[in-house]
């Protein structure tokens, strides 16, 4: 111990430490001031995204459990019940009159209406819905197979990101909207789905239609599905982030 | 104080210097001050997430009106906020603390309190942020640290327990208890309690607390589905994860006391330069 009880070097040791917290604090106070920090976590987003991309392969199912896992009721979340008047007018007359558009980077533009939805090869699957907040709730899933409904509308080649766009504003704010790479919108358990638990979709889950994308966080599947739009990127929409909750500083990747 | 020079003069024998070892290496040293940031970020940033369902369930997914834990602020009989904190049947008034937190006339109604979690105000996005940055320092870190002891030989050679510590591990508690450390030569090496629990904190909590971690995401899991079976679902995962943080604070106060009761300045060098002072054997005058 006879060197650390020397005063000065005693002295010495108290200030490098005092120091050293002194810039980190500094450091870190100006680093949440600035967009060094947004920059820090947007990369840090970006390793993550990259990571899960390549262990998660192209095919790599999101686990289906047995009819007998389904929550007695599904937790809606989010909006529940859309206030845009033209959306109660669809929802009034029972979405007879509602037709999905697909348009943007596509060879052939079209509109769907949800018979024309359930003519189409559909899938039916028991999976987790995993909420950003940390619960999940299990159901089971109607719909068409978003890559089947894709390849009638012909994807051009530049198109990168599948948009789609919603009725609903969350809490009277901004439309909501969501994208997905086009590899995860080629997933075989991607739907848009307009079926639950063996019932039409309620309001409060997104009727007439909504996205599943099951290896991702809840936020990403847009509820009260009124347009898919095709484009090469989402800059140009909202505050360029690629979705509702993405405009406000949630992850675009929403894997983890 | 403990080691005075010659001021009590000719009369008083003077000890012989304390032997100085090499007591870590500077990877080790690296590593711990850079996972002491991480683990104070994710715990930090992990209370932030905590706080956007303040509730813990078993299984695949949420029984909402049958959590294992909750953190709630709830209406008295006289309609006043109390923070309630549940852990099965058990129901404990946390007012001030969990739940309900903050200067009395601007109470609060979150699970833990703004000191408690990064950043302070109420922000999933932003708590998420520093959870998976901090994470993507200290998981790498830990697989690398542990690669490092394994292949380097530290393992073997600091870490595993030997035969006749075992024989001693009674005695060895006691004097713990009794805040009576190793000297001499004794002290050159981790004593028992010392070894099992970095053994403990190194191979079991912390790899369970990054792979529960792991298993709450959606995309993960698609690609590890083993993940769901090791835990036995998502939300058993996540009650996981949270028993990890809570397993590597108690760890955090206990090293920490140990470390101010057993020559701090002397274990402090030793995690800064890598120099650690053998404490000198036992001397009649110190009882």
């Amino acid at each position: 111990m006879s060197d650390s009880t020397d005063p000065a070097r005693r002295r010495f040791l108290a200030r490098a430490l005092l120091g050293t917290g002194t810039l980190l604090l500094a450091g870190c106070d100006r680093l949440s001031r600035g967009d060094a920090l947004q920059r820090l976590f947007d990369a840090s987003d970006a390793l993550s995204a990259r990571a899960q991309r390549l262990l998660a392969s192209r095919e790599a199912l999101a686990r289906e459990y047995a009819p007998e896992a389904i929550a007695p009721s599904f937790r809606p979340n989010g909006t529940t019940a859309p206030d845009d008047p033209t959306y109660r007018r669809l929802a009034a007359d029972g979405f007879r009159d509602w037709r999905l558009e697909v348009g943007g980077l596509v060879e052939r533009p079209a509109t769907f209406s949800l018979a024309e939805l359930r003519a189409l090869p559909a899938r039916t699957q028991i999976t987790r819905h995993d909420c950003v907040e940390g619960w999940s709730c299990i159901g089971q899933w109607t719909g068409v197979v978003l890559g089947e409904l894709l390849d009638r509308v012909g994807v051009r080649d530049e198109a990168r990101f599948v948009v789609f766009h919603c009725a609903d504003r969350y809490r009277g704010g901004d439309r909501y909207y969501e994208s997905l790479d086009l590899r995860e919108a080629y997933h075989p358990q991607t739907l848009l789905a307009y079926g639950l638990n063996d019932a039409e979709l309620p309001i409060a889950n997104g009727a007439p239609l909504r996205l599943r994308a099951e290896r991702r966080l809840g936020y990403k599947m847009a509820k009260y599905l009124m347009r898919l739009e095709l484009v090469a990127d989402f800059a140009h929409l909202g505050r360029g982030r690629g979705g509702y909750w993405e405009d406000r500083g949630y992850s675009w990747w929403a894997g983890i | 104080m403990r080691y005075p020079t010659l001021a009590f003069g000719a009369a008083r024998r003077r000890r012989a210097p304390p032997t100085l070892v090499h007591r870590h290496s500077g990877i080790t040293r690296l590593w711990h001050w850079v996972n002491a940031l991480c683990l104070a970020v994710l715990l930090m940033s992990g209370l932030q997430i905590f706080n956007a369902h303040p509730a813990l369930y078993w299984g695949q997914d949420s029984t909402f009106d049958a959590p294992a834990l909750s953190i709630r602020a709830e209406r008295d009989a006289d309609g006043e906020w109390r923070g309630i904190t549940r852990i099965g049947a058990l129901r404990l008034d946390t007012t001030g603390v969990l739940g309900l937190s903050g200067p009395r006339e601007a109470r609060q109604r979150r699970a833990f309190p703004a000191w408690a979690t990064l950043p302070g105000p109420r922000s999933l996005a932003r708590g998420r942020d520093w959870h998976f940055l901090a994470g993507w320092v200290f998981a790498p870190g830990l697989l690398a640290y542990l690669t490092y002891l394994v292949l380097g030989g530290g393992l073997r050679r600091r870490l595993l327990p030997r035969r006749h510590e075992w024989r001693r591990l009674g005695h060895t508690l006691i004097d713990h208890l009794r805040l009576r450390f190793p000297r001499g030569e004794a002290a050159r090496h981790y004593n028992l309690p010392q070894k099992l629990a970095y053994l403990l904190v190194l191979f079991v909590i912390a790899p369970l607390a990054v792979l529960s971690g792991l298993t709450m995401s959606p995309t993960l899991d698609a690609a590890w589905p083993w993940l769901l079976d090791l835990f036995g679902g998502r939300q058993s995962a996540r009650s996981v994860h949270f028993l990890c943080a809570l397993a590597l604070v108690g760890f955090f106060v206990i090293h920490v006391i140990l470390v101010l009761v057993s020559g701090v300045t002397n274990n402090l060098r030793a995690m800064i330069t890598g120099r650690y002072a053998l404490p000198p054997e036992e001397d009649p005058r110190d009882e």
